[in-house]
């Protein structure tokens, strides 16, 4: 007791953190909130793995009948759903929401309660997808929906009236989410903090908004053009009305092209904030790394034909697409010689966030190469659409973006929740993981161009494919248990992590300035920097005293952004059930919530 | 700190990688692969695997390299206890300029033969094709040859050394028509027509399936493609013009089986006639024309090969084969056949009526 009353009395402004579960619910602390991101989307990350497990189980063997075919079909195009919107974008939104502020050196981001609400919409988009199992109506057209299949007339049941519906409301939350960090990127920055002196994690996470406020309205047309075909009997793609199939292959790949640097660009900034950490070097060539994220993201823009050369498109637009796609190979690689070039001539640490990050590199090289393979359209048209392009998005998604999101949490965890995870733990995890991936993965390239096609639930023997397929699901089980040890470590760590203290990396960059894990106001001073890498640098970084030395206002909770969200939630559940009363209820408690958001007091 | 106590140990990437590789190479060894892109036997999947090869040749370059920098690198600059800190380079501008330009003078050996290679099969133009209309059904493949008239399904029929256009459009949901041996693949999209070319240099049959997603039983919906010598070709096209075996010539089982076939049900829908084509019998044109349907090797959309055996397992049940048969669409339509509840009888008997149509 007189310890603590000392401590009062010695640190007289320090701002202790409300406890309880009501104030999760009304948290607009974006590490709270970047904490509620993250685990939900792990746990719909093992749920989207589940599912990869069946999936795998099922194709051990040639005439498998573990699973029906309409329960396959269900569990390939819920298995991308879930890791492509509900795993890996909101595993990168929990590290934005942590991170990102704490880089730049802000309290908070720009719009708290906006935040919290694009953590709620997303949430419950995620449990109205997984709904669908419940009711034994899975989303079963694939991840990418393909008109006129997703028409009432061949899908009449409601199973793509979730996955229509479900993406309109996660995008809500995205879209709502990229403006909050535009916002905060541009404006929250400490003094001193010019546009090329921030963190690089910052700097490809606002590329990623940027890509993500633009590409998202592109689906979202798409998807309201496909909900009022389903509901009200549009005819945007009906070809008996004159429609043109291929309208929402243009505008669904226009979003999905772009949609693979959202997921893949947060994690090259997560490998170029551990890289150089754990070479005890700067990033080799900072800006270049910088300018061909932001190229990546333009000329990302302008190739989704690539996914559509089988359509038969004609020469010239072939052409174009072709060398377009091929472009990007040029900023991904100068990206790969500058991570090389990072670690050229440092001390390399192997702890296991670098392990995970060159583990990225490793297999990001691998993923990138078949990714030129099939920019070429005369190649392409015998790989689309098979095995070999499986074995690709996930050497890019799963080599890439997963493999570098782990990077980040062994990296950040720490800061995160002040304890260590376990180092023998954590690299039995990434060798298992490595080991498991390519056995998992790499036979998918010949099982692909040995004439397998993607998305098929059963094979003929006579492919002579069983062995291949057999080896990958073995290495798919090794994932399972890889994920499994990760599990563990993160569980054992809760009570015997070793305490972290501010800075157990000896990173550069502000959020190592601080204690971990951080106290709810972040910064007791506002910091100046001075300097690309603050804690590297003599007098980079102005002084952050341990306690505030005057008082700092944080701002109580809100429960609004969380009923907007069920107001958002009835309304689709209206949509979903045809029925009109949940959907007019639903405008209208939106409508009154975000009425007395407006209104609620500054101070709570 | 925790990052002092560490003793670096050697990075064992390398030997991950061999016991994989490994198992993919004796994996690999299984064969023989029929669907393979690599067992091409016409002039532009040829052209096609040349070009992938070139790619694939450059990729195991880059690969050895690239991977083996990022090798060199983590194992040489590993920490070493006591060593100095290393020197803050923050870049070097002709180190930069010149891997800009590196993986750009890569690609570029890839782009000028891709764009070339895609100009030449746009504007070839084929000298007398034989040209077939193919139309994708939820499952199947019905192919119509305009110059003879002969209709079939799933088993394609082309002569040796003439080239083959077809011309492929969907009668419902986008499939697309892949054969790995002898042509890539093209879309078949309702509304559009699309086309798909190639000269069989070789007689053989060669395997090949939907490979765009299309439903329940998408992996159900496969085809074969038999190339025949020119005097070959022509045989079947007559043999196949030919009318359907006239009932008198039938034996006393097989005409039961006709009864069956041509005798409407309740719902009208459960009729074979509804669906099917005998030349002769019926008009059907929702399911493949039957009045061949003994001559070809598979049945179920390419599934079954055609024996007494299978023809009786899919006319008992045949969305125990293909999942999805019998479903509905919102119109009330059926998508494939339904279950029609025949006795084993009335199999029996369809069983030998759809054998003897040869």
């Amino acid at each position: 007791m007189t310890a603590t009353d000392t401590t009062v009395t010695t640190h007289e402004y320090e701002v202790e953190a409300p406890h309880g579960i009501w104030s999760w619910i009304t948290t607009t602390d974006h590490k709270r909130i970047g904490i509620m991101y993250g685990v939900s989307a792990f746990i719909f990350f093992l749920m989207g793995g589940l599912e990869a497990l069946l999936i795998r189980a099922q194709l051990a063997q040639a005439d498998n009948t573990l699973v029906s075919a309409e329960t396959f079909n269900q569990l390939f195009t819920m298995h991308g759903t879930t890791m492509v919107f509900l795993a890996i974008m909101p595993l990168s939104a929990a590290f934005f929401n942590f991170i990102i502020p704490l880089q730049i050196g802000a309290r908070d981001v720009a719009f708290p309660r906006l935040n919290a609400f694009s953590f709620w919409v997303f949430l419950l988009g995620g449990l109205f997808l997984n709904a669908s199992f419940l009711v034994g109506s899975a989303p079963d057209g694939g991840w990418f929906g393909y008109a006129n299949l997703s028409s009432m007339q061949y899908s009449p049941g409601r199973h793509f009236d979730f996955w229509a519906l479900g993406l309109q409301i996660l995008g809500i939350a995205s879209l709502a989410a990229g403006f909050n960090f535009i916002a905060t990127i541009i404006n929250m920055r400490a003094p001193g903090m010019k546009l090329m002196r921030m963190p690089i994690f910052t700097w490809m996470s606002f590329v990623t908004q940027l890509i993500v406020v633009t590409v998202f309205p592109v689906i979202t047309v798409a998807l309201v053009f496909l909900t009022f075909d389903r509901l009200f009997g549009t005819t945007f793609y009906s070809v008996a009305a004159g429609g043109d199939l291929l309208l929402w292959q243009h505008l669904f790949w226009l979003f999905g092209h772009p949609e693979v640097y959202i997921l893949i660009l947060p994690t090259m900034g997560i490998i170029s904030e551990v890289l150089p950490t754990f070479s005890r070097k700067p990033l080799f060539g900072y800006p270049v790394v910088v300018y061909s994220g932001a190229l990546i993201a333009i000329i990302g823009w302008g190739v989704w034909g690539h996914h559509m050369f089988a359509v038969g498109m004609g020469a010239l637009a072939d052409s174009y697409f072709s060398a377009a796609t091929m472009l990007i190979a040029i900023p991904t690689g100068v990206k790969i010689f500058n991570w090389i070039a990072t670690m050229w001539g440092g001390q390399i640490r192997f702890h296991t966030p670098m392990l995970f990050a060159i583990g990225f590199v490793a297999m990001f090289i691998i993923g990138g190469m078949s990714g030129v393979m099939h920019a070429s359209p005369p190649t392409d048209l015998q790989q689309t659409d098979t095995y070999f392009v499986v074995a690709h998005i996930h050497y890019v998604l799963f080599g890439g973006a997963i493999l570098g999101l782990f990077a980040g949490m062994y990296y950040w965890w720490p800061k995160i929740f002040g304890r260590m995870l376990s180092e023998p733990l954590g690299k039995l995890h990434f060798w298992l993981t490595m080991i498991g991936m390519n056995l998992a993965f790499f036979p998918m390239h010949i099982i692909g161009l040995f004439g397998m096609p993607r998305r098929i639930y059963t094979y003929s023997p006579d492919l002579g494919l069983e062995t291949l397929n057999l080896v990958s699901t073995v290495g798919a089980m090794i994932i399972g248990v890889a994920t499994l040890v990760f599990v563990f470590n993160v569980f054992r760590t809760r009570r015997r992590g070793q305490p972290a203290g501010k800075n157990p990396w000896g990173g550069a960059t502000l959020e190592w300035a601080i204690s971990s894990p951080p106290p709810v106001y972040n910064f007791t001073v506002l910091p100046e920097v001075r300097s690309l890498t603050p804690l590297w640098t003599d007098n980079g970084v102005s002084e952050i005293p341990d306690h505030p030395p005057a008082p700092i206002h944080v701002p109580g909770g809100s429960y609004w952004p969380l009923l907007t969200a069920i107001g958002v939630l009835i309304l689709f559940l209206g949509a979903l059930t045809r029925i009109v009363w949940p959907a007019a209820l639903g405008v209208a408690w939106t409508m009154f919530c975000v009425f007395k958001w407006a209104y609620e007091p500054f101070e709570v | 700190m925790v990052a002092a106590r560490h003793r670096p140990r050697r990075p064992f990437r390398g030997w991950a990688w061999a016991p994989i590789l490994l198992v993919v190479l004796v994996a690999a060894c299984q064969g023989p692969f029929p669907q393979s892109t690599f067992a091409t036997t016409s002039r532009s999947a040829q052209d096609m695997r040349d070009l992938f090869m070139l790619i694939f040749g450059l990729a195991v370059v880059v690969f050895v390299l690239v991977e083996g920098a990022l090798l060199f690198t983590v194992i040489r600059f590993r920490a070493r206890p006591g060593a100095p800190d290393p020197k803050p380079v923050h870049g070097h501008t002709p180190l930069e300029i010149g891997w800009t330009l590196a993986p750009a003078f890569i690609v570029s050996l890839i782009a000028v033969p891709t764009v070339s290679a895609i100009w030449r099969s746009a504007l070839n133009e084929p000298e007398n094709p034989l040209r077939i209309e193919v139309v994708g059904h939820q499952w199947w493949w019905e192919f119509t040859y305009p110059e003879s008239g002969v209709r079939t399904a799933n088993e394609m029929h082309v002569p040796q050394g003439r080239p083959v256009v077809l011309e492929m459009t969907s009668a419902d949901v986008i499939h697309s028509f892949w054969l790995p041996g002898l042509a890539a693949k093209r879309d078949a999209i309702l509304g559009r027509t699309t086309r798909l070319e190639f000269t069989a240099d070789s007689l053989g049959e060669f395997m090949g399936q939907c490979a765009e997603y299309c439903g329940t039983s998408h992996a159900n919906m496969r085809v074969r493609v038999v190339v025949d010598a020119p005097d070959a070709f022509d045989g079947w096209t007559a043999a196949q013009l030919a009318g359907s075996v006239s009932p008198d010539s039938l034996s006393s089982l097989a005409r039961e089986g006709l009864e069956v076939f041509r005798t409407p049900k309740t719902p009208a829908t459960h009729s074979c006639i509804a669906c099917h084509s005998v030349s002769g019998v019926s008009f059907g044109v929702a399911g493949p024309n039957l009045t061949h349907v003994g001559s070809r090797t598979r049945i179920a959309g390419g599934v079954l090969e055609n024996s007494t055996e299978n023809l009786t397992r899919w006319l008992d049940n045949p969305s125990a084969v293909k999942p999805g048969m019998g479903s509905q669409m919102q119109s009330g339509q059926l998508i494939g056949m339904p279950d029609v509840d025949l006795t084993p009888e009335e199999i029996r008997a369809l069983v030998a009526y759809l054998e003897s149509l040869r």
